[in-house]
């Protein structure tokens, strides 16, 4: 039985000086050092509240009021691989509670390096010292991130590899009585004419926290697909930040698939550095009962040409609530940019809530930007149509709710995932079958 | 098969069918002309069950049994096919996957097994025929992005597919050039039998041409006020709708 709970700024900052001595990087003057400074931040920083900007319709409460604690090694026999959504061939990491567990599942094609940010900090310091927790920025929980991280994995493709299949990196948590916390990072880097997809997919089962950072350095015409697949169990909470800085005619897109947990939030923040960098963040999340969602991207456009699209689909039933903050920022050299920012939500139930606000602050002359965003139910035409043809009010309901959801998972080029979220997506609407 | 009945139906406080009667055997084909206002849209849209229509009198019965207690779904799944005048586009869902989705209810309806895939494919293929359709647009979403032609000739692709006993066509001709109202009028009049009847709500006597009617009815101000032959139609349209009677006109 735990004391009463402290204030959780200063339980956090308590954690810290708990563990910092066991996590990975200890010895290394760069990691600390970035370690201590994000901590320093968060301390400034403190926890967001509902006064916070952007976190005004987050319900924080939910991060903090439980004192997850950093969780421990995974039960023996504990069968993480029956945690994914499908089987297909990929180059896959494993990580329990934060922790690698297991193997490559097949050699590596030259010019890759794939391994857990651990074993690499142990390895090769030298070559993730560029990269790994080096810009500050983003929130406090970011910043917790940076400071507490205990493992995660990195990928390197050096110049013009191009890996032949998808790389999965499979999250799992699994909590006990006490509720629990990861903290996980992602280091992606692709060089020069590079390409790689990958699939960050986070499951478990009890109570826990999730706090993941993934960082892209995308190179100079590299193709990078990064899809995320949020299947957490029904009381997780998840926080999760991508941060993408985009090389010369780059090609980056994410998917953010959010099925579970029941406060997520995801704060993207991609930066187009240099001209012709091509960026798409689509996402979908569909909610029941009590669920929350939250995803807050901003785009930057900092050279000319860039192409940005964001298309963020929602689907609430129950009392869920969503949030969207889209924000594309183009900067005075970025001209000829195009770029459009959409968010469209179905609501299916009277007590489902979103706040949505796509936005441009533009400060060139000669771009395209388009945006918007829709809050709809059900179109009765379309409910009658499909029952004027036999088919059940239940059945047209779910087929419309599904042709809504599907544009996202057919936006995914791994066709086993596509085939697999498709059926999930199914099981979540009984009446189709 | 079809018995209607001092039928009165209004939207909202609006009576729009103010004592309707017509019957209808298997193998007829009944044309409902009428100008615009006349209750012709309201009448297909209450048989096919659609919300938004109180009925404030009178009854109907289809196959011997009342039709206005139905739902939508049962009505469709018994028999009835409503080809509508501004069908519905619905983004994501395949006309592949939605014929085989509507077909498959009705043959549960009728305690059969479901089709086979490829039973089915041979099915819808040979009806694309029928309607001139590319079988490419099988794999596209319902109706999106279609031309006014093209959704026209789609409903009546569902319409051979789904083999109904009692067709309402809905002003399908609106909108079409002579080449589509063709096509279509072929394909309705391919699926013309003793065992099936046809209701065509038509403003122009033009679809009466192609697609040739045994009874034709004048609707106006909600109720049937002249019926007659096929020639019926063509008087219309030599005279126009001025030729009714005040007291047929809709007070």
């Amino acid at each position: 039985m735990t004391a009463v709970l402290q204030d959780p700024k200063e339980r956090f900052l308590a954690e810290f000086l708990a563990v910092q001595k066991d996590l990975p990087g200890q010895g290394l003057s760069w990691v600390e050092s970035r370690r201590r400074r994000a901590l320093d931040r968060f301390e400034a920083q403190g926890l967001p509240t509902d006064k916070t900007e952007d976190w005004r319709f987050t319900p924080v409460g939910l991060l903090v009021d439980k004192a997850f604690e950093q969780a421990g090694a995974a039960p023996k026999n504990f069968e993480p691989a029956r945690f994914a959504l499908c089987d297909f061939p990929v180059y896959r990491l494993v990580f329990v509670n934060g922790r690698y567990v297991s193997n490559l599942s097949r050699p590596l094609p030259k010019g890759t390096l794939l391994s857990s940010v651990s074993s690499i900090l142990k390895t090769e310091p030298k070559l993730l010292e560029p990269y790994l927790g080096r810009e500050s920025s983003g929130h406090a929980f970011n910043n917790l991130n940076t400071a507490l991280f205990r493992d995660g994995a990195v990928l390197h493709l050096s110049r013009g590899t191009v890996l032949d299949e998808p790389v999965h990196l499979l999250f799992v948590s699994t909590a006990g009585k006490e509720a629990t916390a990861s903290y996980l990072r992602v280091l992606i880097v692709t060089e020069r004419g590079s390409s790689a997809k990958i699939v960050e997919e986070y499951a478990g089962e009890g109570e826990y926290l999730t706090n993941s950072v993934t960082e892209v350095l995308s190179g100079e015409g590299s193709r990078v697909e990064l899809i995320k697949l949020q299947r957490e169990s029904a009381q997780a909470r998840h926080v999760a930040a991508l941060r993408v800085r985009q090389e010369k005619d780059s090609v980056f897109s994410a998917h953010s698939i959010a099925l579970g947990a029941l406060l997520s939030r995801n704060d993207v923040d991609a930066r187009l550095e240099a001209e012709g960098a091509d960026c798409t963040l689509n996402g979908l999340y569909v909610l029941d009962g009590a669920q929350h969602c939250d995803h807050n991207t901003v785009i930057d456009h900092v050279k000319p040409h860039g192409t940005s699209r964001e298309l963020y689909k929602g689907v609430l039933d129950g009392r869920s609530r969503a949030v969207f903050n889209g924000t594309i920022a183009v900067e005075k050299d970025a001209q000829k940019t195009s770029a459009l920012v959409y968010n469209k939500n179905l609501l299916l139930s009277e007590n489902g809530l979103v706040n949505t606000k796509p936005e441009f602050k533009i400060n060139a002359n000669d771009v395209q930007c388009r945006h918007g965003a829709t809050i709809g139910q059900l179109s009765g035409d379309a409910l009658f149509y499909l029952r004027s043809r036999g088919l059940s009010l239940a059945a047209a309901r779910s087929l419309l709710v599904y042709a809504f959801a599907s544009e996202m998972v057919d936006a995914l080029s791994i066709l086993p995932l596509r085939e697999a979220l498709a059926e999930v997506l199914h099981k979540r609407l009984p009446e189709l079958n | 098969m079809l018995e209607i009945k001092n039928l009165h139906a209004s939207v909202g406080d609006k009576p729009i069918l103010n004592g309707i009667d017509l019957k209808v055997k298997a193998g007829e084909v009944h044309a409902i002309m009428g100008p615009n206002g006349s209750g012709k849209s309201t009448l297909a849209h209450v048989l096919s069950g659609r919300e938004g229509y109180a009925v404030t009198q009178g009854s109907v019965l289809y196959q011997g049994k009342d039709l206005l207690g139905l739902t939508p779904e049962i009505r469709a799944r018994e028999g009835i096919f409503l080809a509508f005048q501004y069908p519905v586009e619905i983004p994501g869902v395949t006309n592949k996957y939605f014929l085989k989705a509507a077909y498959n209810a009705l043959r549960k309806h009728r305690g059969q097994p479901e089709i086979s895939a490829g039973d089915f494919l041979k099915l819808i293929k040979e009806k694309a025929k029928l309607v001139q359709m590319d079988p490419a647009m099988l794999n596209r979403a319902v109706n999106a992005g279609f031309s006014g032609g093209e959704k026209k000739r789609n409903e009546i692709l569902q319409l051979a597919v789904l083999e109904p006993k009692l067709g309402l066509l809905d002003e399908t001709d609106s909108g079409l050039d002579i080449d589509a109202l063709k096509i279509v009028a072929q394909g309705v009049n391919a699926m013309r039998s003793d065992q099936r009847a046809f209701v065509v709500v038509t403003h122009y006597q033009r679809l009466l041409d192609y697609i040739v009617p045994d009874f034709v009815h004048v609707l106006s101000g909600g109720r049937i006020v002249r019926s007659g032959g096929k020639e019926l139609a063509h008087q219309l349209e030599k005279e126009g709708y001025a030729l009714l009677q005040p007291e047929e006109v809709a007070k």
